[in-house]
């Protein structure tokens, strides 16, 4: 602390022992299922994961979900059972009831322990039942909840087409009733020349968005006549965007760091490093930083955003002055962080599972210009925390609202910590100018719903341990 | 491998995780990588836990994967040891930490030497048995240990209690009802004049496991948890245990005689039998609601029963015997303990099936179209499905299987609770007669919901109009049963008149 009160130009890094609660990055399959509509997701783990994710994922389970396990048995541990010869049987299964455009291996711990060589399986099977098949390792060795959709994403960037597989694909015809429900890619080139957008070279958007979300944005952009010229992902796995070297990218979510590398790496792509769409704030600093790449001048931002602050005006009322401590467990947290302290709270405390400053520094730049401006003293950002000492510190600083996991939330309540569920911000729409409300609708929730108990005298809800 | 989307019972961990963590003051530590403890999550909201669940991880991650845990697992026993300072700290495997093979047991060795607490290591092999089985394992696991320690330390004290005296065993954070289960016993064993020795595990301390033998007789409620820690005091003590689950007004007095043999037979001299017809006749109600012009209307109405051994047994036979329902197909996700099902319920049910399969379950029930279903959260999705009532019986369950008012399945007043829910459940009988005579109140368009209903055919208007007719509950049925008899025919167009050669044909 003594530190950052030093330097108070600077963030505090820390790095605790990793003992927090988060999900599973196989949950990815969740939302990813949902949005990619003609995909399957086969997670190849154990009951363990199975049992996490009809859980975790509620009802949704009862939907017919186009995601299963392939439950590994003791048999196919010990190596009795051909990894191949089980999985054909499984894909095949997979391919005669639902024919999917893509199959997706979700690989998990067990499969990295028993080495189960997922990559090298893929392209043979792939060529012999006739359907793509994408590996993502989305395990709990490596990685924490959100990230999974990265390495989802990194496996499919791989598999976007470029311009001249696109073109002989057409000859074949591939995709024909797909383009007649999309009026093809024809009508796009044509749009493409309209005069509204200025002249820059193709941009990419990734990362995982509802749909409406994605129309937003990219309304959002061509107000400034800037053309989106696909997402990764699409709303159908056969219409993954065209990517060739040169392409500009640009990420809308803080945890596709590895996406964003195989963007840059493998498919020679510009990332632009920009704030992430998140608040006002935020969705005003992503557009201005994609115009300037663009030799762009925005116009009408600054209304635009002051707009929207006058309409939260409610809702900031309720969180001015009001501190906030992130346990962390998606990610998102910088870029929350970022967004509540210029809505008026202070934030003692951003924990977060992994840090990537260099695929955040733009919105770590973003955040520090927020607390000077705001006034407010620098967060510390705790990579990899230990929610025992969090829970201790959360004790001695008593904030007045706390961003954590359903594990934790119960018991702070029954303490009188005002809690709000971490896991809700992945799942709700909080991108974009007009999603702004939407965030401080979350985050007021227990802040309101406490107001009206407060006259109560119920707060403390525990019994002093002896 | 096999595809699975969903599961009843859950992975080897969780039962272990569950008993650990209804014990007082016990800390189990999974070995297991980030996200596996999913399990605080479900105690903290299933159960709307107010105290933070006493689970955490020694993370398995890349450099475990690569060095072994090394000293990692023994550091983190010993820091919960000064932090939390439990009695005991369950080490418990994952699927993951089983097939690394590391040598866990001598990380708990060591680990104890530097702490204050107890350390042990749980039994259980994640690919071969499950949640339940686990569960079981390490109960008797943990009673065990402490046993042998209190021997070891000569305070094992084996005398008898004065006042006939019980333990009540497996009653358990997560399971289905429990907490309202046990405040039943307890106020049973209070009407019967025993006394209540320990509850084992919910809120007991391990220290009050060394008292475990001054009982006259163990109290096994559910099948599933406490079987294997009753043999083992058993075969220790030569305590008797009854294992008959007191659900529904028959079992409950069978279990209240089984009690009384065994008290007898250690010269307690108790006479059950006036207590058990006045409860029966007078203040139980379910005894009177299957007199009742009520439950009348429910005789011979199809019913198909799925859940756990304990409950799907005891519903089967409560419903069958109690209230003269016709369980078409009674069924159980146990495999592992398929014979004891069978031989419970095969005399009160046509059809017995043994699967962990929902889709199975599914297409019976779709083929069977019971009047109700009792089963677990998936078979009450299959009723929504298949427009069938279904009454929750059985884990797997959700949040509002935890209620917050009083709601036993054991006892007389489990007795009451469970009348209630299978009137419910059922549409109610007037209700029934009304809409018929009335033609039905819903207006609604016929959506076809059925697992098994394809709408190939074409109904005409007047036909439509007349299904619509037809009450709501039953309307799928005939909708389903007329299509079938046109398709029998190779009739392409449902007339009224088709809709009425069916009616008299399948008694649609």
């Amino acid at each position: 602390m003594t530190v950052a009160q030093d330097q108070p130009n600077a963030l505090n890094f820390e790095c605790e022992t990793g003992n927090y609660h988060t999900f599973c990055p196989i949950s990815c399959v969740s939302w990813l299922y949902q949005k990619i509509e003609d995909s399957f997701f086969l997670v190849i783990g154990t009951k363990t994961c199975g049992y996490f994710l009809q859980n975790a994922m509620g009802v949704m389970i009862f939907a017919e979900p186009r995601y299963a396990m392939a439950e590994l048995e003791e048999a196919d541990i010990s190596a009795q059972l051909n990894d191949y010869e089980e999985l054909k049987r499984l894909c095949e299964q997979i391919k005669r009831d639902r024919n999917p455009s893509v199959i997706v291996w979700i690989g998990t711990c067990t499969t990295e322990i028993i080495k189960m060589d997922m990559e090298g399986i893929a392209p043979k099977l792939e060529a012999e039942i006739g359907i793509p098949i994408v590996v993502a390792r989305a395990n709990g060795l490596d990685y924490a909840f959100t990230q999974g959709e990265d390495t989802v994403l990194a496996a499919m960037a791989q598999r976007c087409p470029t311009a001249a597989q696109v073109k002989s694909e057409d000859k074949e015809d591939r995709n024909a009733i797909a383009k007649l429900l999309n009026f093809g890619r024809q009508k796009e080139e044509v749009t493409q020349t309209d005069s509204e957008y200025a002249d820059h070279p193709p941009l990419v958007l990734f990362g995982s968005l509802p749909d409406p979300v994605v129309t937003n944005l990219t309304l959002e952009l061509k107000k400034q006549g800037v053309q989106v010229s696909g997402w990764l992902p699409a709303k159908r796995y056969t219409e993954l965007p065209v990517i060739e070297e040169g392409y500009y990218t640009c990420g809308v979510n803080p945890f596709l760091s590895r996406t964003a590398t195989t963007l840059m790496r493998r498919r020679k792509t510009k990332l632009i490093g920009a704030p992430f769409p998140i608040g006002p704030d935020g969705t005003r600093a992503w557009i201005e930083k994609i115009c300037s790449v663009f030799n762009i001048e925005p116009q009408g931002l600054e209304e635009r955003e002051a707009k929207i602050w006058a309409s939260l005006e409610d809702y900031l009322e309720l969180v001015r002055g009001k501190s906030v401590f992130f346990m962390g467990d998606n990610l998102l947290e910088v870029s929350l962080a970022r967004f509540l302290i210029r809505c008026g709270m202070t934030c003692p405390e951003i924990g977060i599972p992994y840090m990537d400053k260099r695929y955040q520094k733009a919105e770590l730049d973003f955040l520090i210009q927020t607390c000077s401006e705001m006034g407010v003293p620098m967060p510390r950002i705790v990579e990899k925390p230990d929610n025992y000492n969090q829970l201790q510190r959360i004790n001695d600083l008593q904030p007045d609202l706390v961003i954590t996991g359903m594990a934790h939330a119960n018991p702070l309540e029954a303490r009188g910590i005002n809690t709000k569920w971490s896991v809700e911000f992945t799942f709700a729409q909080i991108h974009g100018f007009t999603n702004a409300r939407d965030i401080l609708e979350l985050a007021t929730r227990p802040l309101r719903r406490n107001n009206n108990l407060k006259d109560l005298g119920w707060n403390k809800l525990v019994k002093e341990t002896v | 491998m096999k595809l699975a989307y969903w599961m009843y019972a859950g992975p080897a961990h969780i039962g272990t995780l569950r008993v650990a963590s209804s014990f007082k003051n016990v800390h189990a530590i999974m070995h297991a990588p980030l996200g596996d403890d999913y399990f605080n999550v479900m105690r903290s909201m299933l159960e709307r836990e107010r105290n933070f669940t006493p689970v955490t991880t020694s993370v398995v991650d890349r450099n475990v994967l690569a060095r072994g845990s090394q000293e990692k697992v023994v550091d983190n026993i010993t820091r919960k040891d000064g932090e939390e300072h439990p009695d005991l700290i369950v080490l418990t495997p994952t699927c993951t930490s089983s097939i690394l093979q590391e040598d866990l047991q001598n990380f708990v060795d060591r680990a104890q030497l530097d702490s204050q607490c107890d350390v042990m290591l749980a039994d259980v092999n994640h690919y071969r048995v499950n949640e339940l089985q686990a569960g079981d394992r390490t109960l008797q696991q943990i009673i065990e240990y402490y046993i042998k320690k209190a021997r070891k330390q000569g305070d094992l004290d084996t005398t008898k209690t004065e006042q006939p005296s019980v333990n009540i065993l497996g009653v358990s954070t997560l399971g289905f009802h429990n907490r309202h289960d046990c405040t039943e016993l307890k106020r049973l064993m209070a009407d019967l004049g025993i006394t209540v020795n320990t509850v084992i595990p919910e809120g007991a301390t391990v220290e009050q496991l060394k008292t475990l033998p001054k009982a006259w007789f163990n109290l096994v409620p559910y099948r599933e948890m406490g079987p294997m820690a009753a043999q083992y005091l058993e075969a220790e003590f030569g305590t008797p245990s009854v294992d008959i689950t007191p659900m529904g007004v028959v079992d409950t007095a069978r279990c209240i005689r089984a009690i009384q043999g065994i008290l007898n037979a250690q010269g307690a001299d108790v006479d059950y039998e006036d207590f058990i017809e006045n409860q029966t006749l007078h203040v139980s109600q379910a005894a009177w609601f299957s007199r009742s012009i009520d439950c009348q209307n429910l005789t011979g109405k199809k019913a198909v029963v799925f859940g756990d051994n304990t409950h799907a047994a005891a519903m089967t036979k409560i419903l069958v015997r109690e209230m003269g329902i016709h369980v078409v197909l009674a069924g159980t996700y146990c495999k592992y303990d398929a014979d004891w099902f069978r031989q419970e319920v095969s005399e009160y049910c046509d059809e017995v099936l043994i699967s962990e399969d929902h889709g199975e379950i599914g297409d019976a029930i779709a083929r069977i179209e019971p009047s109700a279903i009792f089963g677990t959260q998936m078979e009450r999705h299959v009723g929504k499905r298949l427009n069938i009532p279904c009454g929750v019986i059985a884990a797997p369950i959700h949040i509002q299987d935890f209620p917050i008012g009083y709601r036993p399945f054991l006892g007389y007043e489990g007795t009451n609770q469970i009348a209630d829910l299978v009137y419910n459940s059922f549409t109610l009988g007037m209700e029934d007669h009304l809409l018929e005579i009335f033609g039905g109140h819903d207006t609604k368009e016929v959506i076809t919901k059925g697992i098994s209903a394809d709408s190939d055919l074409n109904w005409t208007k007047e036909a439509k109009t007349e299904l619509n007719k037809v009450p709501g509950f039953v309307r799928g049925k005939v909708k389903r049963n007329t299509e079938k008899f046109a398709r029998d025919r190779n009739i392409s167009q449902i007339s009224l008149e088709v809709m009425y050669a069916a009616k008299e044909s399948v008694g649609a």
